[in-house]
């Protein structure tokens, strides 16, 4: 009983400042802006204490000069150039990602540890930089173009920047380091005898990653996928400098709106739908196949 | 690692390895460096071009060094960084010991949910609602409203690595020292936590990436005076690009790299 006591005061100290700096920090700051989505807003900031369904409706309607409702797709244009970008994005990272992390866990352990290395190093340099580096690329009068036009293929700069190709490879080049690493983790773990096993049973390469690799590494691949997809989702470095700032996605409308236009319901609804998505693809990961190894694990 | 000598001749090919990995790699890696790589490069362009070389020269050191506003910004992002991983780190070291180590309880899994809770929300939604709570309550503590927001964010990338290094250690080792007699205390200070080390370096390592990268939280939180080196070289991207940014942005690229470095080879020591 003592000893039981003592367990379980020992378990407030380890977890208690953790768990209470996350609620008051982040779980009521939520609460508030869930609260903040059914009121109205207050052109100067903030919100008024009305309660109302208009940052809702806003998504998918609007008032025209007569002040009939009307629907306007601009908003849903914004969220779903978001989800297929950052869709493309995952797809892109996971399947660079995955031959690289694995190319890298085969490697003897010396060369492993500088190429994992190399990986992270990139993580380390700023965000923003390495967004920017990309407009040195891509530019009219960027790396690319210039290239182009002194081996002649080209005579005038082609626009390569501000399109959605360039969001595209901005946001693969920024996440595909959060796809290797939890990819590499799981990877390394693998038990090489299973390799043996499978090749003495005749298994050819493709049974063998069909059969052994993807189901073992399945956790990595899922962790690594929502590790992109999410930030990428509410990306707002990416679309801002490389899209210009035109091609909004859902980060740059949610900031606009507690920025510049000052409404704040709206974008607290905006937010609150970002949640949600995000929320539908934890779900498919805590139901996917691949959570129920790693259960039997917890289990066993 | 002696399984690769196993192999014998007759096998076609070796196994486990897939045609066309390599070379994605090299590719991958290519992809990864040659932008940084450019930026560097055009850090000693003398010419007022950001990407049309003029000459070798070091006048936009000499311009972005005698730049107070950035000096301050190097500061404040510092201070930020620091104070975050250190608090971020310990608590994440905590609660991942709790969480692998001590008997199942109730609550373990909504424990592990909530920490695990900043990773989950993008983070354009963190920073409008600890922008709404922080205008709410009315805090205006200048770094100190930075701070605690990436404190809170970086929990989880503090925790992963350690609590992802506990789960592969074996607590045979741990159980041992018990049984030689050695309290809770001495069988973390000498068996847990010199085996966790690794955990915890790399766990901060992470958080301190965060915490210094971060862009977005910080530029819905700071308010004027908590200018950090990301929310400057924004403002400059955003006015014209110019050498100055290439500047800034390699000697960032700089420190970052001796700082991996460093970190990199005391968590290979023994």
């Amino acid at each position: 009983m003592n000893q039981a006591k003592r367990e379980a005061t020992r378990r407030w100290l380890g977890l208690g400042p953790a768990i209470l700096l996350i609620f008051i920090f982040m779980i009521i700051p939520l609460c508030i802006i869930s609260t903040y989505s059914f009121l109205e807003s207050n052109p100067y900031g903030g919100v008024k204490p009305h309660f109302s369904f208009a940052a809702y409706s806003q998504f998918l309607f609007e008032l025209d000069f007569d002040d009939n409702v009307v629907f306007n797709p601009a908003y849903l244009m914004i969220f779903w150039r978001s989800f297929v970008l950052a869709l493309a994005t995952t797809i892109l990272c996971l399947l660079i990602g995955f031959p690289v992390a694995y190319y890298i866990a085969l490697q003897p352990p010396s060369k492993r540890n500088l190429l994992v290395f190399l990986v992270t190093i990139p993580f380390w340099t700023n965000l923003l930089i390495r967004t920017f580096s990309w407009i040195l690329i891509l530019r009219d009068s960027g790396v690319v173009n210039n290239i182009l036009i002194w081996t002649g293929i080209i005579d005038k700069p082609i626009t390569l920047l501000y399109t959605n190709g360039a969001i595209l490879i901005g946001l693969v080049y920024t996440y595909i380091p959060f796809i290797v690493l939890p990819i590499y983790a799981t990877v390394e773990k693998l038990d090489i005898r299973l390799f043996e096993a499978a090749h003495d049973l005749y298994a050819n390469r493709r049974q063998l990653m069909r059969y052994i690799i993807l189901p073992l590494t399945a956790p990595g691949i899922i962790a690594g996928g929502i590790l992109v997809f999410v930030p990428s989702l509410g990306a707002f470095i990416a679309p801002n400098l490389l899209g210009g700032g035109k091609k909004l996605m859902l980060g740059s409308l949610i900031q606009l709106q507690f920025a510049s236009s000052r409404n704040w319901p709206f974008g607290s609804a905006v937010a609150l739908l970002l949640m949600a998505v995000v929320l539908i693809a934890m779900l498919i990961y805590i139901l996917g196949p691949a959570r129920k190894t790693d259960m039997g694990e917890h289990a066993g | 690692m002696t399984n690769n000598k196993h192999t014998s001749p007759r096998r076609f090919f070796k196994i486990g390895q897939f045609p066309g990995f390599g070379i994605t790699t090299l590719l991958f890696f290519l992809f990864l460096y040659i932008p940084l790589f450019i930026l560097v490069i055009f850090s000693f362009n003398t010419g007022r071009s950001a990407t049309i070389w003029d000459g070798f020269g070091f006048n936009w050191y000499l311009k972005a060094f005698n730049n107070d506003d950035i000096q301050r910004a190097a500061i404040n992002s510092i201070i930020i960084a620091i104070t975050a991983t250190t608090v971020a780190t310990m608590l994440a070291t905590f609660a991942a010991l709790i969480l692998s180590r001590a008997r199942k309880f109730r609550g373990q899994n909504i424990s592990y949910a909530i920490i695990m809770l900043p990773l989950i929300v993008p983070e354009i939604v963190t920073a409008v609602a600890t922008l709404s709570f922080f205008s709410a309550i009315g805090l205006k503590l200048g770094l100190v409203n930075v701070i605690i927001a990436h404190t809170v964010f970086c929990i989880p990338f503090a925790f992963m690595p350690i609590r992802a290094r506990l789960q592969g250690m074996d607590s045979t080792l741990e159980e041992a020292a018990t049984d030689l007699y050695a309290n809770d205390w001495k069988t973390f200070r000498y068996v847990t936590l010199p085996l966790l080390m690794p955990g915890i370096i790399s766990g901060a390592m992470l958080t301190f990436i965060i915490s210094i990268d971060d862009f977005i939280i910080t530029m819905m939180v700071a308010q004027a005076g908590s200018t950090t080196l990301p929310l400057y070289i924004y403002g400059m991207v955003r006015m014209g690009i110019t050498p100055e940014i290439n500047v800034v942005s390699t000697i960032m690229l700089c420190i970052s790299t001796l700082f991996v470095s460093l970190a990199y080879l005391v968590g290979r020591k023994k």
